[in-house]
């Protein structure tokens, strides 16, 4: 199992084998938003840079954008997510992730954070 | 800035509540659930720590006369143990505050206000009814307020309190003295959900024991500790505005829709009587509205533009899903004339246009 890398922004993302970038968000975010009632995503073939916004996410009290945490273009989202946004809330890393995405910059990775450098960032917040 | 901390605070997290910063206090939005805990108060009951907001005691001979002066409620219309909404206007009309006045006895009153306006609307008290015999001192360091709210509230309440506390006793908007927990003190039939319940002014040494006292006993009943996210969903459908939202001091309460809480027909002259008069006989130049989106799936968000047309109308102010209806609902200001009722609206959900209907306020009526 690959390992997961964070940004800033709580969004964090893991590359498989074969090269693929799943974008979710992190459990911190799902705690802060609250229950989930809408997610907007792209469409598969939709490029972004890094740091670019790709979509929003609804709660209950709130709305928040959602920033690429790579740069790369779209080539799935979980479409199960319109019909059960829930999923982000009960497995935002798994059941609930948003985007696969391939990567052009893989090494871009790199400038984020790791699962331990994460904890210790959400801990000095 | 060290955020203020209500005596419930270790209740609270013992709960597992999940803390936020409301007004520079650190309060619970939610224990479990926005939406199970808004059910609870429309289903059975939901218990409410706002102990952040602000009771004043106005005392003296001229009391009244002095209350008189600051809202434009008719304060004169109170009788012992009966009380009132109004608003804390400026000369202009504009609103520095909306509270609840009770009549305790001919020469004392409670002014329930937000938390956020505490400290300037005891200033602005003092400042303004100094030439009257009456004083007002604040009693929020020694008094919590606790909201019992929801159908069942009631019932919870009469199995502690050998006081009568069923609508004849205590009908909306009245206040008496209860003992619960082996401590007396004031309660009034009022609330900001949309549901029957009860506000609790509780001294701090008692607070915690009348907090646990009723959140064991309600247990049966289903009653559930309650934080400010489902608060704000259960205002929001039941049309009840909140300051810094809906109201501020550009706002008056003509503009606001509560009208009927202004008197320009009482006796005594009041801070803001010239220019609501003179607004209302000009006419209003904006107003507030409600709407709903039953298709969409994205809600309406406070500075959201709405549009009739490639015209801007107006502002979202509020909005969220409504956890009743099943689909989001908001209240905004449309600017008079420009936005017609006949004419279709749309809500510019950043960036996009979606359908929206006016409706009547409020979203949610109880039964009874």
């Amino acid at each position: 199992m690959s390992t997961f890398f964070y940004t800033k922004t709580h969004e964090c993302f893991q590359i498989d084998e074969s090269g693929q970038a799943t974008i979710a968000i992190t459990e911190y975010a799902v705690e802060q938003l609250g229950e989930i009632t809408y997610v907007q995503l792209p469409e598969v073939g939709q490029r972004f840079e890094k740091g670019e916004p790709f979509g929003e996410i609804e709660s209950v009290k709130t709305v928040s954008e959602l920033y690429a945490p790579i740069t790369g273009t779209v080539e799935a989202i979980n479409t199960e997510l319109d019909a059960q946004p829930e999923l982000v809330n009960q497995a935002p890393q798994i059941a609930g992730w948003l985007l696969k995405m391939k990567p052009e910059r893989p090494e871009e990775q790199d400038a984020c954070m790791t699962e331990q450098a994460y904890q210790d960032y959400l801990e000095n917040q | 800035m060290k955020l203020q901390c209500t005596p419930l605070h270790a209740q609270h997290l013992q709960l597992g509540a999940k803390m936020v910063d409301f007004g520079g206090w650190d309060m619970p939005v939610q224990y479990h659930s926005i939406l199970q805990e808004h059910a609870a108060v429309r289903e059975r009951a939901g218990l409410f720590d706002v102990s952040h907001m602000g009771v004043f005691e106005v005392q003296g001979a001229q009391a009244l006369a002095a209350l008189d002066h600051l809202f434009p409620n008719d304060i004169s219309r109170l009788v012992d143990g009966k009380g009132l909404y109004t608003q804390l206007c400026n000369p202009q009309g504009g609103i520095l505050d909306d509270l609840l006045v009770f009549r305790l006895q001919a020469d004392c009153f409670w002014v329930i206000v937000n938390a956020s306006n505490r400290e300037p609307d005891l200033r602005w008290i003092k400042e303004q009814i100094r030439d009257y015999d009456a004083k007002v001192k604040s009693l929020a360091d020694q008094t919590g307020i606790l909201a019992l709210q929801g159908p069942l509230a009631g019932l919870i309440l009469s199995d502690l309190v050998l006081q009568p506390t069923d609508r004849s006793a205590l009908p909306v908007f009245s206040i008496r003295t209860i003992e619960l927990a082996g401590c007396e003190f004031k309660i009034s039939r009022s609330g900001y959900t949309g549901e029957d319940g009860f506000e609790l002014y509780v001294p701090h040494h008692a607070l915690c024991a009348v907090w646990d006292l009723l959140l064991k006993h309600g247990q049966i009943h289903g009653l559930e500790p309650v934080g400010l996210g489902a608060r704000d969903t259960l205002r929001l459908e039941a049309a009840m505005p909140l300051y810094g939202h809906e109201l501020n001091d550009q706002i008056t309460p003509l503009e606001a829709g509560l009208g009927w809480s202004v008197k320009l027909d009482k006796e005594a002259d009041f801070i803001g009587r010239e220019a609501l008069e003179q607004q209302k006989a000009q006419g209003l130049t904006k107003k507030r509205i409600g709407i709903s989106m039953p298709e969409s799936k994205r809600a309406p968000r406070e500075g959201y533009t709405l549009y009739q047309g490639e015209q801007a109308v107006g502002q979202v102010t509020s909005g969220s899903l409504s956890p009743t209806l099943g689909y989001p609902i908001g209240m905004a200001y449309v600017d008079l004339p420009i936005f017609d009722p006949q004419i279709s609206i749309e809500v510019d959900i950043r960036g996009k246009r979606f359908k929206a209907e006016i409706v009547k306020l409020p979203f949610y009526r109880r039964n009874s």
